[in-house]
């Protein structure tokens, strides 16, 4: 064991060393581990963030979902029932003309039958008139019943 | 081994493999290896065999302890800092990733000992951690194989593991030892005196017999620090070493020391990060204390 100025260059060294390391080499390496350590941390809470997004839009598009199949029931079914009421409406539209049609036709009919039985009298009267006419003048001397003829006439 | 094997004894490979390659000043009058003597004032020169190394005391460098110590604290600079200019908060990948593991490990031992404010306790940490483990990991390294190479280009000696030498670790643990008296005086002021005059026997007349104890078990400290980690790696690397001088021992014994020279490698991977790591605690829970206030 020979204790000489190796231990004086050594301890020399070591400082120098220390030195050097504690300026160039320690700051930056934990600097940047410190940095990306952080970055990390900011990056998983972001991660939870967004996943927590998810849920709540995963949620919201559930909600809009069941919303917009409640919308369309309803849609649905006040269809069906507007359909429904057309064709009632219609039905009674068509009974309304139906019944308007016939009673026209059957005030036609009375029309027809009422002209028909007015000729018909006035061809019965004229008939029965000219056979009257006939009787009379056969029977009738004209001095003899001219009073009647002439109260006829009168009446007339 | 078995290149230099037929000249060589046992006992004398296993001293030429810890013996540092040395550069220091010769005492005049002193009379070489060769027989020549060094002039009057003394002469740099590089030793040759333990005796000189002797004779040079405390003027001499271990150039291999320096060199490989010096280049492995380049080295991670180097990579660290690489990684700290492209350090960036996105998608991190190989090398960073490797790093910042490493970093965080050092932050979090930190954060778990040392509860004051300290911009310096976690890179200091850090270059304690990761330089401490890469001297030791150099222990791993077949330990032939760069000291017989640098043999084959000229270099008589080298040692390749710095922290087998007690000056490395030694400067390493002055080095904390400063910054505790630093901050103790920094952080208590004259309540650092009071600690170590006035502890554990809150008597004036024991004031000498405090002083004694508390000064002892302050210098105790560096001294534990680096004495540790030196004869941790110390005892790891002479096992390697005779392992490795098993192997010229005779044809019987290659498998054997071949599985141990395995076992042993294997198990050291696990002493080297413990070491590093200890001395790395050690220092925080040290400075920690500098930093208390009792």
């Amino acid at each position: 064991m020979n204790i000489n100025l190796t231990l004086i260059g050594q301890l020399i060294a070591f400082v120098a060393f220390v030195a050097f390391c504690m300026r160039y080499v320690w700051p930056p390496i934990a600097g940047a581990m410190a940095e990306r350590q952080n970055k990390i941390a900011d990056g998983l809470a972001a991660a939870d963030r967004a996943g927590h997004d998810l849920e709540v839009a995963k949620q919201q598009a559930d909600e809009q979902l069941a919303e917009a199949k409640r919308e369309a029931a309803g849609i649905i079914e006040a269809a069906n029932k507007r359909a429904q009421a057309l064709v009632e409406e219609a039905k009674e539209a068509a009974t309304a003309e139906a019944q308007r049609v016939k009673a026209a036709a059957a005030a036609e009919i009375e029309q027809e039958r009422a002209r028909a039985q007015e000729q018909l009298m006035t061809q019965v009267s004229a008939l029965a008139l000219a056979g009257a006419e006939k009787i009379l003048a056969a029977e009738i001397d004209a001095d003899k019943h001219a009073d009647l003829l002439q109260s006829l006439a009168a009446e007339s | 081994m078995a290149a230099n094997g037929d000249s060589q004894t046992v006992s004398e490979y296993i001293v030429h493999h810890l013996t540092n390659l040395t550069y220091g000043k010769l005492p005049g009058g002193y009379e070489r290896y060769d027989g020549s003597v060094v002039a009057e004032g003394g002469q740099w020169a590089m030793a040759h065999g333990a005796d000189e190394i002797t004779a040079m005391g405390f003027n001499a460098i271990h150039v291999d302890s320096m060199f490989w110590s010096v280049g492995l604290g380049v080295l991670f600079c180097w990579l660290f800092r690489r990684v700290a200019v492209n350090a960036t908060a996105g998608i991190p990948s190989g090398l960073v990733n490797f790093v910042e593991m490493v970093v965080e490990f050092v932050d979090g031992t930190v954060k778990d000992t040392f509860h004051g404010r300290n911009p310096l306790i976690a890179p200091l940490a850090l270059t304690i951690f990761v330089w401490v483990f890469l001297m030791n990991l150099m222990d791993l390294i077949p330990v032939d194989l760069i000291p017989h190479t640098l043999m084959l280009a000229g270099v008589e000696y080298q040692k390749i593991v710095p922290s087998t030498d007690p000056n490395i670790t030694m400067g390493m643990a002055v080095g904390v030892f400063v910054l505790m008296l630093f901050y103790s005086i920094k952080v208590k002021g004259f309540g650092f005196v009071k600690e170590l005059t006035l502890n554990p026997f809150n008597h004036p007349l024991f004031i000498p017999v405090n002083l004694f104890m508390e000064v002892v078990g302050l210098l105790a400290k560096p001294f534990s620090l680096g004495l540790r980690l030196f004869g941790n790696m110390y005892a790891g690397e002479m096992i390697f070493i005779l392992i490795a001088a098993l192997f010229s021992v005779g044809v019987f014994w290659l498998l054997p020391a071949a599985l141990l020279q395995i076992g042993w490698a294997i198990f050291h991977i696990l002493v080297i990060t413990l070491q590093a790591f200890i001395f790395m605690v050690l220092t925080i829970v040290y400075l920690s204390m500098a930093h208390e206030d009792h």
